[in-house]
């Protein structure tokens, strides 16, 4: 594995080089553990761990919580009651499900933004960063399925309302919607088949996550200067690099068990700060809750969903020039799946040929300005679509799509890059090596 | 850069746990279990477990908890004598009974409260958490995080939140006034032009249930309206969160152990990394 050079595994004693001879797990379990990383990686690449960490507490909690609850449409409120209740630590288990998703998406939110500021989509990890936008499709499904099998009001209704999306979609929408909830309604079959589907789900994702693992350690890890490892001996890349274990094991470790202290406070003294109250009402199809709002990670999406209403002069052209058939309600659901879309072609839609944000000085402030306007996004989406809120999202959308589709693209042309180190090594010896041996460059952070 | 995001972030996420401005007003009470080291007062539980018994329970059910349940650490912790005593109060309707066509017979701890008797009254398991949702100011949820306000101020507030209609109202309003409960009907007559209300709250069908002096305590504890608002509301936060003590003492355990495990992996880190950061 690996392109970059390092000693690989070699079997010394007569049994490990009889089971290597014939399976080599133990040299691909060393050589993934002991994979040359850059050494100069600071602490926001300490989210994958997190993730992988929240993947494995999902999945078990999850196997747990499944021994108790009923996916019927009768029984599955009084079931999660039952497990609150009634089931040993079962409160906690489901309190740790629950809020777990929300520590999911905090984490896998830090690990994009990271990926979108360290230029860490660029070639050659392009791959990487499609399998990556696949996990977090995936999460945001298994999120939203997830939160449907307690069968409380706000699960009922928001079923009704996503699935509804789909039904937006000219000639087939009808059809799809009704193949998606297994009837004309929200009901039994729905229920049933979002349970199936949301057992599944995290499989899939721990499957894309292993090659998710195998495309970077192909590649190699960016790194804060966003400089490639040097590839020319194993000694210059030994400058650049340290093995992942012990050095970032335990540093990532160090990292997730302060996350985990604060997971844990919100867990045992705020489990239901993020949840909404209606989901502790039982599903009830006569009574719409007045507010339908989504769980706050898909806010910025849903701000966007709602962004382009009938009377935005764009949907008008669209709807003109299409004759019709793409409505505001389909424009909606076009420019929010297309926000996800536009992120997943940054590789192609950045033409810089600098990596790291570091080294871009204008390209450092469109970034703030994205991650202020996810903010915003999240905040609005949450608001009632009315004066001023129906405002702040069009203009939230509207930027969304213009960093991806039209600044990346040109500050490539006419940004003049900031000088970057030759080597990791030099980044690396500016902060911690002799005193007499730091380079110019001054971090960003 | 990073640092400053995450704080908006932080400042975004509990903004997003947004819901509308509730036109009601919720008075910020201060109970016993509120904070992460606050705990249920037994006495307390056990006044509004009586007040519940004797005006709630005339209409309202509590069909997810079981009589048991009231002699459980953390909770009311009602003698095993008195709970049973309790139950027995009970009949509730039995499947198994009269040869599978079901009977009534007299409840026994492991039975669980009979739902409600009114037609549109609602269950009361559960409300202390389905009605939270009225975070200020603008939807961040800051009152919650900070003032620990949740669904049982709201309980005490509607308990207390009847007053005299304003002038505005019409005569023929259907149900009470009531401050602090937001669903209900409002009259036209009550709205500014831009539509918002002149007065906090709206008319809900429930009539004031307690008056003050509605119960006496054998312990002589206080009964005015305030205090039995306040004293159903602990019982009620108690029926939806029955674990509350158990999640909080486990809270508290898992972070004291996590921040001894950073502690020591901060060590570990800095030693182990030491020889490569060489500052001479």
């Amino acid at each position: 594995m690996g392109g970059i050079p390092h000693d690989h595994y070699e079997p010394k004693s007569k049994a490990t080089k009889a089971i290597n001879s014939r399976l080599p797990i133990i040299g691909l379990l060393h050589d993934t553990l002991m994979i040359p990383t850059p050494k100069n990686l600071n602490w926001m690449w300490i989210w994958g761990i997190v993730l992988t960490f929240t993947l494995a507490l999902q999945i078990i909690t999850g196997i747990v919580l499944v021994m108790h609850y009923v996916p019927h449409v009768d029984m599955a409120f009084d079931s999660v009651e039952h497990i609150m209740r009634d089931v040993n630590g079962g409160h906690m288990i489901r309190y740790f499900h629950m809020n777990g998703a929300s520590l999911f998406f905090v984490a896998v939110y830090a690990h994009i933004f990271r990926g979108l500021y360290y230029g860490s989509y660029k070639a050659p990890r392009e791959i990487t960063w499609i399998i990556g936008m696949l996990i977090y499709i995936l999460m945001m499904g298994a999120g939203f399925m997830g939160y449907v099998l307690p069968w409380g009001q706000m699960s009922f209704h928001g079923t009704a309302v996503i699935t509804g999306l789909f039904g937006a979609i000219p000639f087939v929408g009808e059809s799809l919607q009704t193949l998606l909830l297994g009837a004309g309604a929200v009901g039994q079959p729905a229920l049933n088949r979002f349970f199936s589907l949301h057992y599944l789900l995290p499989f899939i994702i721990a499957g894309l996550v292993i090659v998710h693992i195998w495309a970077f350690h192909t590649t190699g890890n960016n790194n804060p200067t966003g400089v490639e490892v040097r590839r020319t001996s194993k000694e210059d890349a030994a400058k650049d690099t340290l093995p992942f274990w012990p050095y970032f094991v335990i540093k990532d470790l160090f990292a997730l068990a302060i996350i985990l202290a604060v997971f844990m406070a919100v867990v045992g003294f705020m489990p239901n700060y993020l949840g909404h109250p209606d989901n502790y009402i039982p599903a009830n199809a006569l009574a719409t809750p007045a507010h339908i709002v989504p769980e706050w990670y898909f806010l910025p999406f849903y701000a966007i969903l709602r962004a382009f209403t009938a009377d935005v002069w764009i949907v008008q052209i669209v709807n003109f020039l299409s004759f019709g058939i793409i409505d505001a309600k389909f424009f909606g659901v076009l420019a929010m799946f297309g926000a996800i879309v536009v992120m997943g072609l940054a590789p192609w839609l950045d033409t810089s040929s600098v990596r790291s944000g570091r080294y871009r000085p204008m390209f450092k402030w469109w970034f703030a300005l994205l991650v202020i306007d996810f903010i915003v996004l999240m905040w609005v989406g949450a608001r009632p679509a009315e004066y001023p809120y129906d405002l702040i999202s069009l203009l939230g959308a509207t930027y969304w799509f213009a960093y991806f589709l039209i600044i990346l693209p040109v500050l490539g042309v006419i940004e003049k890059p900031l000088p970057q180190p030759a080597t990791i090594e030099d980044d690396f010896n500016a902060h911690y090596g002799p005193k007499d041996g730091g380079s110019a460059t001054t971090p960003a952070e | 850069m990073f640092r400053k995001l995450t704080l908006a972030a932080v400042l975004a996420v509990s903004a997003s746990t947004a819901f509308a401005a509730s036109e009601a007003h919720v008075e910020d009470y201060d109970f016993s279990f509120e904070g992460p080291f606050g705990s249920f007062d037994q006495n307390q539980l056990q006044r509004g477990l009586k007040i519940y018994t004797e005006i709630c329970s005339a209409c309202h059910g509590l069909e997810l908890v079981a009589f048991r349940t009231l002699s459980d650490e953390g909770g009311p912790m009602l003698p095993e004598d008195q709970m049973r005593a309790y139950a027995e109060q009970y009949e509730v309707f039995d499947q198994a009974l009269f040869d599978g066509e079901g009977d009534f017979r007299t409840a026994v701890p492991a039975d669980r409260f009979p739902g409600s008797s009114l037609s549109g009254a609602p269950d009361l398991s559960l409300m202390a958490k389905a009605r939270a949702g009225f975070h200020g100011p603008y939807g961040t949820g800051l009152n919650q995080l900070f003032k620990g306000m949740g669904g049982a101020e709201y309980i005490a507030s509607l308990m207390t939140g009847y007053e005299d209609p304003p002038e505005c109202a019409p005569d023929d309003m259907d149900g009470s006034y009531n401050s602090a409960f937001a669903a209900g009907g409002y009259p036209e007559e009550c709205k500014y032009e831009d539509g918002s209300h002149k007065y906090p709250g709206s008319w809900i069908a429930m009539g004031q249930p307690l008056w003050g002096e509605d119960v006496d305590f054998d312990d002589g504890h206080a009964n005015d309206l305030e205090s039995e608002a306040m004293d159903v509301a602990a019982f009620l936060m108690w029926t939806a969160e029955p674990k509350m003590m158990a999640r909080k003492q486990a809270g508290l355990t898992g972070v004291l152990f996590l921040v001894v495990l950073s502690v020591l992996l901060y060590l570990t880190n800095k030693r182990l990394w030491a020889p490569h950061k060489k500052k001479d």
